[in-house]
């Protein structure tokens, strides 16, 4: 077992306090200032989870974000948080986690969390607050510049918090970073923000950060900075040696023994053997032998010592030092550092190999970053603080601040690095196949696996991660990326620097989807757009439908009714009677100036310059490759002013479009296109008795055909209201669509009920209007096309002017656009007229094909048809309209059907109806 | 994230522009007089280089205007932002 223990003083822990936790069940103490980790190791726990494949036990090796071994799940209010590290859990009061297996559990729903989203402007960034940063942030924040300074952490003090002996300005050190910190917060212009992980950098000086909240309410809040420069003072994380047994719990990284020494008063072992690079290994096993425990042999890589392998079930027992077991209780390990590079290569910031400390280390930035501090390769405290000053004084510098110089820093006394050995890997012995030489403890990866993916021919660093499978764990690699650069580069006979390290993405840390997803998530994911009729819709019982961002009624069902039932009924009634249906989400666009008309002219397929003050036309519009794009009805108002209406889900495009023609081809064209969607509610009533429907509500219009013909507008009053109607219709039936301004729409629609009552008024949803304009052949823009559908393939050719030019009419004749064996739009009607086919069902040529079937088409839209008293569909078909009259076949899940092929306008082909 | 100078209302959040590709293609004076080929050229065919790119943007959520921006589509500098010929070029 685990010898680890709480001391009876020291650490930077409040022993005043005592907070209660539980791990995998069983309840355990710990004090404020603790994280998860600490605490397990002051209770004497040390097996916390186990290996994700092989199930071997895992201990705590690190003492940060970096630990590939430690991993819990924490309960925490509305779910739990999975695969997260006990050695950056900070412990709270309550805290209940277990163990995990190298995998967590997902939690669905963490309804109750709280996540927030903040976005902030600064001049100056700084990324960690150890010396270095501190030194940045004070030389920036004397600039008068606006700087943010964000760690990880739950204190400022970085690699300082755990540690001891060092002194700066003639005080220990963490005094001089209490009175640093007490000096930035007196400048108003600066912000700290503790317990904040910046998880990606991206361009031009914008980072994201995630902010853990400690308030009860928040859970984390998500910070998007636009800095106008970033200094990274993200510090350098200690790297392991890979031997045989490297993975047996007690074995521990050296500084994190040390940092558990020295900030949680916890001894992680009694019998110590050091395996060191470097003489802050050695200060690290002093430091703990100094506390109680017994280093019981010291192998020191550069005097040629190795360790061997190790022993133990499951705890440590034994490590073999040249060949020779000794009993001891905890090994520490350090190869020496890597500078945290990681953010600064998530922009493409080059880096390079610095042989002197033997890690990679930031070389050119892209974009306005600098590195300061260990993240630089600087490892002596007296550097990170000159190169901490100098790099914040610069940064202010260059964001408009100060001059640029660094101020002076204090002096500091503090133990000097020395020489740096390098050693990666314990050669196995002859017979060992690496097996054991566990390179990444999350992944289980070993020494052989690296052999085999160098043995299969792969030598880019990139193929051997993914072949490997290093690196790819939650953990990212921290600890065992530039292990297996190393290890690779020997292999193959290269410099680790020419072989490199696999690219470092974002996020730095795992990040919890709830945490991105804030508060844009359930009613406020996107914003719901409702019209002003809503109210009405809703009180009448109907069931919406999103169109964008648009709510529209579905279909009205009657208590009982099912969906089929209601739309058979609603259509029923528009043919027969009077329909009302709510059209204001259709987009809308007023569009000024006497070159409108020539605007038209170019951007859909027909004619509208000459169309007459007081009457409409439909329109199609292509875009250069001459594929339809959108339709709607466009009205002249004014000689110099037109109304287009667009379809509902393509308003902005459309509006987008036009805009983007005119400012970058057409300049000189004197037209201003405003989007009027809002400002006007639409009631179209539709049907045989809408005329005489609109007499009683507009007695001041005469409503007869002659005098008020299809597709004119007329402004009326109607219903008291100011008004103006258009007799266009999307079902062909005889219609009028009555718009008045927004506010007034749910008086229009009242007014209408009520007129309505005696000649069975029905309201009718989208699914109703589908069926009906499905009946007339009229396509739905992104329905029956997806943009490689031509005005031609619609059956709409006629609708492609040849007198005039528009955007997209040199395409029509592209060959492409001339092949006889183009998708046409043509009508099906099933076999069997109950069968309503799938939308999206291929459509084949014989019924007994074998697969692969070549595909002749597919179903666009189907409905069942009160009209024609059966199903049918829209389809695009190879060669349709020549088909007409033919049989083809869908071949369905569970049989294949047939069908006839029929034109697309299936219900009063003659138009008959529209007049009334 | 990209920070894009838009020439009216200075430097923005890239959230606020929409990308518009390939800058300074103009539509051909008289598409007809085309051969398939070169309208097929001018509809589909866009330079993508490695390196210096000038290319279009709008200001969508912004004032709505267009503009052209070089911009290195390796590095992301976007060394200037104008309206029209580039200033110099």
């Amino acid at each position: 077992m685990t010898r680890a223990r709480r001391l009876p003083g020291g650490g930077r822990i409040d022993r005043t306090r005592t907070l209660g936790f539980h791990f995998d069940g069983a309840p355990y103490a710990g004090h404020p200032g603790d994280t998860l980790a600490s605490a397990l190791l002051a209770n004497g726990v040390g097996i916390v989870g186990r290996g994700v494949y092989s199930g071997r036990p895992r201990g705590i090796v690190a003492a940060g974000v970096e630990d590939p071994g430690a991993l819990v799940q924490v309960e925490l209010p509305g779910g739990s948080e999975p695969m997260l590290r006990a050695a950056a859990v900070e412990l709270f009061d309550g805290l209940v986690a277990d163990g995990l297996p190298g995998k967590g559990r997902l939690t669905i729903e963490r309804e109750s969390a709280r996540f927030d989203k903040r976005y902030r402007h600064v001049d100056v960034l700084v990324i960690g607050g150890g010396a270095a940063g501190i030194a940045a942030a004070e030389a920036a924040a004397r600039t008068g510049a606006r700087v943010l300074l964000a760690d990880q952490d739950l204190a400022l003090g970085g690699a300082l918090l755990g540690s001891e002996g060092e002194r700066i300005g003639g005080a220990p050190a963490l005094e001089w970073v209490a009175a640093a910190e007490a000096r930035l917060r007196a400048v108003p212009e600066v912000t700290i923000l503790l317990r904040t992980t910046a998880i990606g950098l991206y361009d031009h000086g914008s980072a994201v950060l995630v902010e853990r909240c400690t308030d009860g309410v928040t859970e984390a809040r998500v910070h998007h900075i636009r800095a106008g420069r970033i200094v990274l003072a993200t510090g350098a994380i200690e790297r392991p040696i890979v031997f045989s047994g490297n993975d047996r719990p007690g074995v521990m990284l050296a500084g994190a023994a040390r940092s558990y020494l020295h900030r949680h008063g916890v001894l992680a072992g009694e019998r110590i053997v050091i395996f060191t690079t470097h003489d802050a290994g050695l200060r690290a096993a002093r430091d703990l032998e100094a506390a109680g425990a017994t280093v019981v042999a010291v192998a020191d890589a550069r005097a040629g010592d190795r360790v061997t392998g190790t022993e133990g079930d499951p705890w440590l027992s034994a490590v073999h030092v040249n060949g020779t077991a000794v009993r001891a209780d905890l090994l520490l390990v350090t190869g020496g550092w890597n500078p945290a590079v990681h953010l600064w290569s998530h922009p493409r910031g080059t880096i390079r190999f610095d042989e002197t400390i033997g890690a990679f280390v930031p070389d050119v930035p892209n974009g306005p970053y600098a590195a300061a501090g260990a993240a630089a390769g600087t490892f002596d405290l007296a550097g990170c603080l000159a190169g901490g000053a100098a790099a914040g004084a610069a940064a202010a510098g260059l964001a408009g601040f100060g001059d640029g110089q660094a101020p002076p820093v204090p002096a500091v006394e503090a133990p000097a690095v020395g020489p740096l050995g390098r050693l990666w890997l314990v050669e196995p012995e002859p017979g060992d196949d690496g097996t054991a030489h566990i390179v990444d403890l999350e992944r289980e990866a070993t020494l052989a696996d690296i052999r085999s993916a160098l043995g299969a021919g792969l030598a880019s660093i990139e193929h051997v991660k993914r072949y490997t499978t290093i690196g790819t764990a939650s953990d990212q690699g921290k600890t065992s990326g530039i292990v297996t650069s190393a290890i690779a580069a020997a292999l193959l006979g290269q410099e680790v620097g020419a072989v490199g390290v696999p690219t470092f993405r974002a996020p730095y840390v795992p990040v919890s989807f709830a945490a991105l997803g804030g508060r844009e998530r359930g009613p406020l994911f996107d914003p719901v757009r409702t019209t002003p009729i809503h109210a009405r819709e809703v009180a009448a019982g109907a069931l919406f439908e999103n169109v964008g961002q648009w709510k529209r009624a579905w279909f009205y069902p009657r208590p009982g009714e099912s969906m089929e039932a209601a739309v058979l009924r609603e259509c029923a009634a528009v043919r027969t009677g009077v329909g009302i249906f709510d059209g204001s989400t259709l987009g809308k666009i007023d569009l000024q100036g006497p070159d409108a008309g020539i605007l038209l002219d170019r951007v859909y397929t027909n004619t509208f310059s000459t169309l007459a003050v007081g009457s409409c036309r439909y329109g199609l519009m292509t875009k250069a490759d001459g594929m339809v794009f959108d339709d709607g009805v466009t009205s002249r108002i004014a000689d110099d002013r037109w109304l287009m209406t667009t379809t509902t889900g393509n308003a902005a495009a459309v509006l987008d479009h036009l805009e983007e023609w005119l400012q970058t081809e057409w300049p000189e064209l004197r037209v201003r296109a405003t989007s009027v969607t809002e400002e006007w509610a639409v009631v179209a009533l539709v049907g045989p008795r809408s005329r005489e429907l609109l007499r009683r509500l507009a007695p001041g219009i005469e409503v007869s055909n002659d005098a008020f013909p299809f597709m004119t507008w007329r402004d009326a009053e109607v219903a008291g209201l100011p008004a103006r109607v258009f007799r266009i219709s999307f079902s062909g039936e005889l219609a009028y669509e009555v718009n008045v301004a927004g506010w007034h729409g749910a008086a229009l629609w009242d007014a209408a009920m009520s007129a309505g009552a005696d000649l069975g008024i029905t309201p009718y949803g989208t699914e109703t209007m589908h069926v009906l304009r499905a009946e007339k052949g009229y396509p739905i823009i992104g329905q029956e096309t997806d943009g490689s559908v031509s005005p031609d393939d619609l059956g709409l050719g006629r609708m492609a002017s040849r007198k005039k030019w528009c955007i997209g009419s040199r395409s029509w004749h592209r060959p492409d656009l001339l092949r006889a064996d183009r998708k046409q739009l043509v009508s099906l009607l099933p076999e069997d007229p109950e069968l309503v086919l799938p939308e999206g069902a291929q459509i084949v040529a014989a019924p007994d094909l074998a697969p692969p079937m070549p595909m002749i088409g597919h179903v666009t839209s189907s409905y069942r048809s009160a009209a024609l008293g059966r199903s049918f569909a829209l389809a695009l078909v190879r060669g349709g309209r020549a088909r007409i009259g033919e049989t083809v076949w869908l071949p369905l899940p569970d049989r294949t059907v047939a069908a006839t092929v029929g034109s697309s306008v299936l219900f009063d082909p003659e138009g008959t109806r529209r007049d009334g | 994230m990209l920070l894009i100078r838009c020439p009216w209302c200075g430097p923005r959040e890239e959230v606020e522009f929409r990308y518009g590709g390939q800058a300074h293609i103009a539509f051909p004076a008289d598409p007809e007089a085309l051969s398939d080929a070169a309208w097929g050229e001018w509809l589909f065919h866009r330079d993508n280089p490695k390196g210096a790119f000038r290319e279009r943007w709008v200001h969508s959520a912004g004032c709505r205007r267009w503009f052209n921006a070089r911009r290195d589509t390796v590095t992301h500098e976007i060394a200037a932002t104008y309206v029209g010929t580039e200033p110099g070029a």
